[in-house]
């Protein structure tokens, strides 16, 4: 009886790892920019790194339910070690990407232990602090970071020593979306295991997840350390694709656009992050090209009917809009 | 349940008692709610807790969970004492807890409710859905899409599936309907009779609490007033009012 009781609850976790067909479909269609729009690749990486750093914010927002306003912070702090590695002559882009991934990941297991005594508003102002903080120290410590002007002077080498980062951004987006999808992976297996539930139990009730035996605040600073990492990779993706870093990278308004396209594609849901960085990224492009100094007004407009219309995003619609379909069949 | 002198109580407590609390005084912060409870259960035992509203029945639950601040006593369980110990370690060692609030996870499904907390031992899904089978008929459906009573049926299912040693419920039968009163009751009898699994049981349902367990104690402004078995309480309708200010005939719900 007791092997069984062990087997019931990974059998239940089993069932919902399974790949569905539209995930695969998904991820097929990733790769039709190669195809369709080759000369738009290199917005194709921008929107597959943004999508990487919402996918990071939500495994602790979505899941955990820990609202951040600094996540930049990991990105940013991923982007300019990846940067300065580069600079400092050593253009490996894989293994420079480890070491932002374990660097990034060191300062978000050190803050953690702040985020994990918090809740609700007080966490959204600890976490806007500590982005503002980072920001701040990059922006005096010029004579590391370049400051205001960024870093200059970081040069990739070859991806595996074969690949050039082109003009054209066929490698970046090739690099780009292949590291996505392993964190995705990671991301998919992790929420799929008695800790992912666990995490989701916390998001609801973080008071007694204790009373059933998990340690709550030892659970948060596992997975903000986990999605501290992520967002470190995005950045360093970034800091290698483009082969500059600014202080925009570490700046709020990168906070809070992620957590727009985070709840514009639905927050919780795995896939929110990715579709959200989809729809903002070429909403963006688009609206700038018709209206450069007023992009903003749209972002925002739609940002309203998504929250209006949609209030768990454009997934949590879909989501409706397929139970709908099913209950009426 | 004995009162025993202290200079051996803890030896005492040690030796016979699942969960022994020594003059323990616990609340919130600064305010304090209980003072000089003293107790033990047996394991495979039960006690009732019972009194007015406010006297702080939740609160030792609380204070047994590791939730509220103690500040004198100590609380011993299985042997050890675990007055600073966090919930969580408490909970991983067998002790299992119902709020009155009932507390399930509203966006999760009945199934993912109940696995979220399972640790192996004789109660996993299949036994919990035989204790409830209404939870099977519903497994699917997210927890605040149930009826009072089914998530009342999903909080206790949910802690079985931790597979306690000792289940604290606080008021499960509170704001039920009758004939869910009934098949609660009979599931939380079944669950002590078959399972041996000890439980204190906090409960406005007077009647029904002591037809249910061994033992019961009456609190009163944070302590302890009244000890007695529960089956010689219940005959005592004169202190059962005076202490409790209810006539068991005026109980809505009494069976």
């Amino acid at each position: 009886m007791t092997s069984a009781a062990v087997a019931e609850p990974q059998r239940y976790l089993e069932t919902q790892i399974r790949w569905r067909p539209v995930e695969i479909a998904f991820w097929l269609a990733t790769l039709l920019p190669f195809v369709l729009t080759p000369n738009y690749l290199v917005l194709a990486s921008q929107i597959a790194i943004t999508a990487l750093f919402a996918l990071s914010l939500d495994l602790i927002l979505g899941y955990a339910g820990i609202v951040s306003l600094g996540h930049a912070a990991y990105f940013g702090f991923g982007s300019y070690t990846a940067g300065l590695i580069a600079k400092w002559g050593w253009g490996e882009p894989l293994t420079g990407l480890v070491i932002a991934a374990a660097a990034a990941g060191v300062l978000g297991y050190l803050t953690s232990f702040i985020i994990a005594r918090f809740r609700h508003l007080a966490l959204i102002m600890i976490t806007l602090g500590l982005g503002l903080l980072l920001a701040e120290a990059a922006n005096s410590a010029s004579w590391l970071t370049g400051g205001a002007d960024g870093l200059q002077g970081v040069r990739m080498w070859k991806l595996f020593g074969v690949f050039q980062f082109d003009l054209y951004g066929t490698t970046a987006y090739t690099y780009a979306l292949a590291v996505l999808f392993v964190c995705f992976l990671v991301a998919r297996r992790l929420i799929n295991s008695p800790f992912g539930l666990a995490l989701r139990g916390i998001r609801e009730n973080a008071i007694r997840m204790p009373a059933i035996g998990a340690p709550t605040r030892a659970h948060i600073r596992k997975v903000y350390t986990i999605a501290a990492v992520m967002a470190g990779v995005a950045g360093a993706l970034l800091a290698q694709t483009t082969e500059t870093v600014s202080l925009e990278t570490l700046s709020f308004a990168r906070s809070a656009d992620v957590l727009v396209i985070l709840i514009l594609g639905g927050a919780g849901r795995l896939y929110g992050g990715l579709v959200g960085a989809i729809i903002y990224m070429v909403a963006r492009d688009q609206f700038s090209g018709i209206n450069p100094q007023y992009w903003y007004f749209w972002i925002g407009t739609l940002l309203v009917a998504v929250v209006i219309f949609l209030p768990n995003g454009v997934l949590g619609g879909a989501a409706r809009l397929v139970r709908l379909g099913r209950s009426r069949a | 349940m004995r009162a025993c002198a202290r200079s051996t109580w803890v030896a005492r407590a040690m030796a016979e008692a699942l969960l022994a609390l020594n003059d323990v005084r616990a609340g919130y912060g600064d305010a304090i709610v209980l003072d000089g409870i003293t107790l033990d259960v047996a394991a495979g035992g039960s006690l009732a807790v019972l009194g007015r509203n406010g006297v702080g029945k939740s609160t030792l639950l609380l204070t047994i969970m590791g939730f509220t601040r103690v500040s004198r006593g100590a609380v011993v369980w299985r042997g050890r004492d675990i007055t600073r110990v966090a919930p969580h370690w408490r909970a991983r060692t067998g002790l299992g807890w119902v709020a009155q609030e009932r507390e399930i996870f509203p966006s999760l499904s009945v199934e993912e409710n109940l696995v979220v907390g399972s640790r192996p031992g004789r109660w996993d899904l299949e036994a919990v859905y035989g204790l409830f089978p209404r939870l099977n008929e519903r497994r699917a459906s997210r927890g605040n899409h149930l009826s009072g009573g089914e998530q009342q049926m999903l909080a206790i299912a949910r802690a079985l599936m931790t597979n306690p040693t000792l289940l604290l419920l606080d008021e499960p039968l509170e704001g039920l309907a009758p004939i869910i009163v009934d098949e609660l009751a009979a599931a939380i009898r079944r669950m002590t009779a078959d399972e041996g699994t000890a439980f204190i049981l906090v409960e406005q349902h007077t009647e029904v609490a002591l037809s249910l367990t061994d033992d019961a104690i009456v609190l009163e402004r944070g302590n302890i007033v009244h000890r007695a078995r529960s089956r010689d309480l219940l005959k005592e309708q004169a202190t059962l009012d005076h202490l409790i200010g209810l006539r068991l005939a005026e109980q809505p719900n009494a069976p």
